[in-house]
């Protein structure tokens, strides 16, 4: 099933992407490309085989519940685009209608 | 001492400033030297601190001439992959998104090269946020292979394998997601090995996969990466999946470098068809070799490795696609279009659109699609039931045979441009790095020769069960003795891509 154009604009909203109109048209080639190889995983990933998310795991990381010192607000802002008034400020987020 | 201090192993350098031969602020200033003159060629650097880096040199000296404690690498200089975040330095991770920008703390990694009182030169450049294998993908221009200027250094680690193997530094971090250090390494013709997964802490390490990114060393010599892997690993509670085991002992067995009664397996799935001609004459010689050391050869068979490359460009991008939401124009980075009409939302979309290179926008569509419900069954959760089949495959073959060994990549440095416009032949670079870190063991790339047809390096892999890190650098170090006896000096000692750096 083709990775048609209409979805690569579809996944670029999601992923918060505003892609060119090229862009769009050459993602689509190489998305489809991609897509149809690794879907390959397919042919050996049988039903009972369970899904692995970590190769080595480590469970119950637990440490003692102490106080150390964070990064302060000073810092934190440092590297800002924009703060004001010992905040980030931000592009308004919710629209005007 | 004798000769060039740039061309000094690490492991020298260190003993010769602890016999009080050198100081720290002449091995800084000697490879300072060598980036000014060859930097400009081999572009391997982003950020030079020649400054704090001869600050640091100083401060070594000092504290040697106090009779203070120092570790074995101090006063020994670094290049330092920019991925971690170094506090005094900015942080790109090659892209235009960090353009500047300059992090709040130092990465884990990071800490421990300083407490080593190691000399950080500075940061290296990558493919951006470590996806390729060429350091094309890096906003700032691709670094280049000082054994032939018009080819890759690999990547994504190849600001950093360029930076060792053009003698600007004696070691370099790296962060190996799908062979990131291995195949720069491979293709630098230097050392380049992968830990075990969680071994290395991430603290710090701009987040790619998470449950593949592994921090390791690249060195011009199988004990000097000994050296640097024990200096930057080790258990760290900021690092959830940090393992909290003691390092594998990797000097010592670097230096015992003897195979004598080990079992050596040879994957039939990583060679033969897609590999070089040259880089398969070098690999099956070096096996040769092994048995003439005195180790078992084992032919065996890993059905899965065959799907594990796409098992990864599933994973992976499913990984980054998430982590990558952090960069949102809000808190740190660039900002684009901020003009007070425009939302939030807006701003995000083009501050990512300008701030992402191609192959970033590629693969968090890619992780996006792959994780998007009515696709995750068939794309991100079998990718996950195929990484099972691999770990069962290593394990199947870790009964058999105590370490692993193929060759690290299909084919030597291939031309700068020439998989630019084809994701998937720049993929193929990984074909056999991969296996590795989708099952989180230990793997090791050594240099095995030059491949006739272009008189470019072979690397050597070789794998080990997790935690069992030290059987792949007493292999490794006993194919460097043997083939360095055999040639009567370094491979990376023919390395004629600079002008004054060949023999």
């Amino acid at each position: 099933m083709p990775i048609t154009r209409e979805e690569v604009a579809h996944l670029a909203r999601l992923a918060r992407l505003a892609l060119t109109e090229e862009e769009l048209d050459r993602f689509a080639g190489q998305l489809d490309v991609i897509i149809s190889s690794v879907a390959r995983v397919g042919e050996v990933a049988a039903d009972g085989i369970p899904p692995t998310s970590q190769a080595v795991p480590v469970t119950n990381v637990f440490r003692d519940d102490v106080l150390v010192p964070c990064l302060g607000a000073a810092a934190a802002l440092d590297q800002a685009p924009a703060a004001e008034a010992g905040q980030f400020r931000v592009p308004r987020i919710l629209a005007e209608d | 001492m004798d000769g060039e201090l740039t061309r000094q192993t690490a492991a020298d350098l260190a003993a010769a400033m602890a016999a009080g031969e050198v100081s720290a602020v002449e091995v800084t200033q000697a490879h300072l030297d060598r980036i000014t003159a060859v930097d400009g060629s081999v572009k391997a650097f982003l950020h030079v601190a020649a400054e704090r880096a001869l600050a640091a040199a100083r401060a070594v000296d000092e504290q040697r001439a106090a009779g203070a404690p120092l570790g074995p690498l101090a006063g020994v200089p670094v290049a330092h992959k920019d991925v971690f975040t170094t506090a005094d330095m900015p942080t790109t991770c090659g892209s235009r998104i960090l353009a500047g920008w300059q992090p709040p703390y130092d990465a884990t990694v990071t800490r421990r090269l300083r407490e080593a009182g190691m000399i950080i030169l500075g940061k290296t450049n990558m493919d951006e946020f470590a996806m390729g294998s060429s350091t094309e993908n890096s906003a700032f221009g691709p670094s280049h292979n000082p054994w032939d200027l018009d080819r890759v250094p690999g990547g994504s680690s190849g600001g950093s394998s360029a930076a060792v193997a053009a003698f600007e530094a004696p070691l370099g971090t790296g962060t190996d997601t799908g062979g990131s250090i291995r195949q720069p390494g491979a293709v630098c013709g230097i050392v380049g090995v992968k830990p075990t997964y969680g071994g290395s802490s991430r603290y710090g390490l701009v987040a790619f996969a998470s449950s593949l990114d592994t921090p390791g060393p690249l060195a011009r010599t199988v004990l000097d990466a000994a050296l640097l892997h024990e200096a930057m690993s080790g258990h760290d509670p900021c690092d959830s999946t940090s393992l909290d085991a003691a390092v594998p002992p990797v000097v010592a067995a670097a230096r015992q470098a003897d195979v004598s009664g080990l079992r050596v397996g040879v994957v039939t799935e990583l060679g033969g068809e897609g590999y070089q001609p040259g880089v398969m004459q070098r690999f099956t010689e070096t096996v040769e070799l092994l048995e003439s050391l005195g180790a078992k050869i084992v032919e065996l068979s890993c059905p899965h490795f065959a799907y594990a490359l796409p098992a990864y460009y599933l994973i992976a991008p499913s990984e980054a696609s998430s982590n990558l939401a952090r960069f949102d124009a809000m808190r740190y980075g660039l900002r684009v279009g901020d003009d007070g009409v425009r939302s939030a939302e807006e701003v995000m979309s083009l501050t990512r659109a300008a701030g992402f290179g191609a192959e970033v926008k590629r693969r968090i569509m890619l992780g996006t699609y792959a994780l998007s419900s009515g696709y995750y069954d068939a794309y991100y959760g079998k990718a996950q039931q195929v990484r099972t089949l691999v770990i069962r495959d290593f394990e199947a073959a870790f009964e058999q045979a105590d370490v692993l060994v193929s060759p690290s990549t299909p084919t030597t440095a291939f031309r700068i441009g020439e998989r630019a416009d084809d994701p998937m032949a720049m993929y193929l670079a990984d074909l056999a790095t991969i296996p590795s870190d989708l099952a989180g063991n230990a793997a090791l790339s050594v240099p095995c020769g030059l491949a006739p047809e272009d008189g470019l390096p072979v690397g050597f892999q070789i794998m080990a069960p997790v935690l069992a890190d030290d059987r792949m650098y007493r292999v490794g170090a006993a194919v460097e003795a043997a083939l360095q006896r055999r040639w009567g000096h370094a491979l990376i000692d023919e390395a004629r891509g600079l002008d004054g750096a060949g023999r």
